[in-house]
């Protein structure tokens, strides 16, 4: 298991389109992928999962990977939340 | 019949009575649950199957953006979290897929119609509609599709699922009747975009209009005629076309200054009631909102909104109008205006009494929490505060007061705000007007609010049906009362506006116009309107209509006057 922080950046936060950005990268690694907001935990490939999360600017998310190839996923992820997200 | 007229125009066409088949799911015990999920594999890739031919069909017959509704019902449709609930419902508790789904549905959809944003909330109608394309498939419940529409048609139905609306060819359907009510529902929103004829909360309607028959409907009045004789349909024809022309006419009007013929600039604005109306405000191409009123926020709950519950709201319209103005009035409770739970006591004269600023300056705490929640707010956009009814400077003195107080505690709390905020007031009793010179110095604008100018001037509340005559836009006294607000500001160098009925109105537009009036707010669908009244009047000459009005002494002869001199 391995887990790496990152930073919501975009202005809207995980919303319609920055939602499924995320959800459509994260389908596309084999491994197990959740992100932690707070205490709660939240399936990177369910987009219902995701937009129920609320995240907003400026949330500090922790992505958690189980799974063939780990720490390259949530590395990746983590670079795709905080730099590639779209509004 | 009359139901609520939601989106305008006529809509004339056969009936296409669109009924949800009736599904009865019941819960049965099932003995093999590898069948059981062999059913549901099959059910969801036929599903899939469907909304990519809605996909396809949607893409080419109405565009992209209509098309991605059913791009994200695919994600639904496929999301491993929704999957598993269902499937560990069929496996753990042996029901069969109907009933898990159903449960499936249930859960995600009271999970996001608990969200607070609104966008998210509207999601929970794709999961139903999703689910329940999946149960019509399990229970072989056959559904016409709305893109087999190929004549002119209007859509009867109970309601409208986003799966529904995006099929949509709006070429043939010439207007929708609906069962369900709702000014803001999905089907309210869209039919307004498309700019196709809405007529809501019809109870019935999809038993009493048959397949076929022929239908008209008025979104503007909210009628309905079944089946409707010649005359009635030539009549309406004509209407249709005329509300057509009007608005083809108006809608070249997006995206020009509000200037008059002869180039004299001025600003129109919109009213708004909730941070959600910036929309049809900006949908109307208003240069800003001149009048946020914010009473609603304290209406829609059984207490009042918490800073961060304002500040939401008031954050949510600074941003959406970017460097647009936004001029937000402090609460205005009392008077016709009652909030349950302040408890304000009952008065014999409510218009004159326990209102307002008064309620605000009294109720410090209250009045302290929306000030933080606006200038919090400022460091979004281009946000002004609002007093309403004052009526001596001792008020507009320790309102602003209160605001500086607020100011350093944000500042003491390291919050952003503007620290340039513009304050003004409204000019709606008559002391400020005839005082105006004075409150000038004081603040940063004036917003003349007509309704109650006009009633605390004339002594008449225009609901009382006994003197409701006698209450006059045109009164004289009204007008030198607004022509002496306007000069007065302008003496000492603000701007002056107006958020009154009396703003929008075609024959008073003009009278405004020559006394210099800097802003006109009024609701947003007036806007448009206002602007081909201003875009065709020449300053010049209005202001000698003006000032041949200015010597008349009575509200009749005025009208008279306007009347012949303006086309």
């Amino acid at each position: 298991m391995f887990r790496k922080e990152a930073t919501l950046s975009n202005e809207t936060g995980l919303h319609a389109r920055p939602a499924s950005m995320l959800v459509r990268e994260a389908a596309k690694y084999g491994c197990d992928i959740k992100i932690i907001k707070g205490e709660k935990q939240y399936n990177a490939k369910s987009i219902m999962s995701i937009m129920s999360m609320g995240a907003i600017k400026g949330d500090a998310l922790i992505i958690q990977t189980e799974g063939p190839d780990a720490e390259r996923v949530a590395l990746e992820l983590a670079d795709f939340i905080e730099n590639k997200i779209r509004d | 019949m009359r139901g609520l007229g939601i989106s305008a125009g006529i809509g004339i066409g056969k009936a296409f009575v669109y009924k949800e088949p009736e599904l009865n799911i019941s819960k049965e015990h099932i003995s093999d649950p590898e069948a059981e999920l062999q059913r549901l594999e099959e059910a969801i890739s036929k599903a899939a199957g469907q909304i990519d031919d809605l996909y396809e069909m949607t893409l080419k017959k109405t565009g992209k953006k209509e098309a991605d509704v059913f791009a994200a019902h695919r994600m639904f449709l496929e999301d491993p979290e929704y999957l598993s609930y269902i499937k560990e419902k069929i496996i753990g508790d042996r029901v069969n897929s109907e009933w898990a789904l159903r449960e499936a549905a249930d859960f995600y959809t009271s999970l996001f119609e608990a969200m607070e944003d609104e966008y998210m909330r509207a999601r929970a109608a794709d999961i139903e509609d999703v689910s329940n394309r999946l149960l019509r498939i399990l229970s072989k419940a056959e559904q016409k599709e709305l893109l087999l529409i190929n004549e002119k048609a209007v859509i009867v139905a109970e309601d409208l699922a986003p799966s529904d609306t995006a099929q949509i060819n709006k070429d043939m359907v010439a207007g929708i009747v609906i069962e369900a009510g709702g000014r803001t529902s999905h089907t309210a929103i869209m039919a307004r975009t498309m700019n196709i004829p809405l007529v809501c909360g019809l109870k019935n309607i999809t038993d009493i209009a048959k397949q076929n028959d022929f239908i008209i409907i008025n979104g503007n009045t909210g009628e309905v005629i079944i089946n409707p004789t010649k005359d009635q349909i030539v009549f309406h024809e004509k209407e249709a076309e005329n509300i057509k022309r009007l608005q083809e006419e108006l809608n070249k009007m997006k995206g020009q200054e509000s200037i008059s013929k002869d180039g004299y600039k001025v600003e129109v604005l919109g009213n708004i009631g909730t941070c959600q109306d910036v929309d049809i405000v900006m949908k109307n191409d208003g240069e800003g909102v001149g009048l946020y009123r914010t009473e609603f926020l304290y209406m829609h709950n059984d207490r009042l909104p918490t800073e961060e519950e304002q500040l939401a709201a008031y954050k949510i319209a600074a941003e959406k109008l970017g460097k647009k103005p936004l001029i937000i009035r402090t609460l205005d409770v009392g008077g016709d205006k009652g909030i349950p739970y302040l408890s304000i006591p009952e008065e014999m004269n409510p218009f004159l009494g326990y209102r307002a600023i008064r309620f605000c300056l009294d109720m410090k705490e209250i009045f302290a929490a929306q000030l933080r929640a606006i200038l919090r707010a400022s460091a979004y956009g281009n946000v002004k505060i609002m007093f309403p009814m004052i009526s001596g400077i001792e008020e507009v003195r320790r309102a602003k007061a209160m605001v500086e107080e607020v100011k350093a505690e944000l500042r003491k709390e390291n919050l952003d705000f503007n620290e340039d905020i513009e304050i003004g007031i409204m000019v709606e009793i008559p002391s400020v007007a005839i005082h105006s010179r004075a409150f000038a110095k004081e603040v940063d604008f004036f917003s003349i609010g007509t309704n109650d100018l006009i009633q605390y001037t004339l002594a008449v509340d225009r609901g009382n049906q006994k003197v409701g005559h006698l209450y006059n836009q045109f009164h004289p006294a009204v007008l030198s009362l607004i022509k002496m607000t306007i000069d007065n500001g302008h003496a000492e160098g603000i701007r002056v506006g107006m958020c009154g009925e009396a703003a929008g109105d075609e024959r008073m537009i003009p009278l405004l116009l020559a006394m210099g009036l800097d802003e006109f707010s009024m609701n947003a669908s007036q806007i448009l309107k206002a602007r081909h009244v201003i875009k065709n009047t020449s300053k010049e000459a209005a202001e000698g209509i003006l000032n041949a009005v200015l010597e008349l002494p009575t509200a009749p002869e005025i009208e008279s006057c306007i009347d012949e001199n303006i086309p």
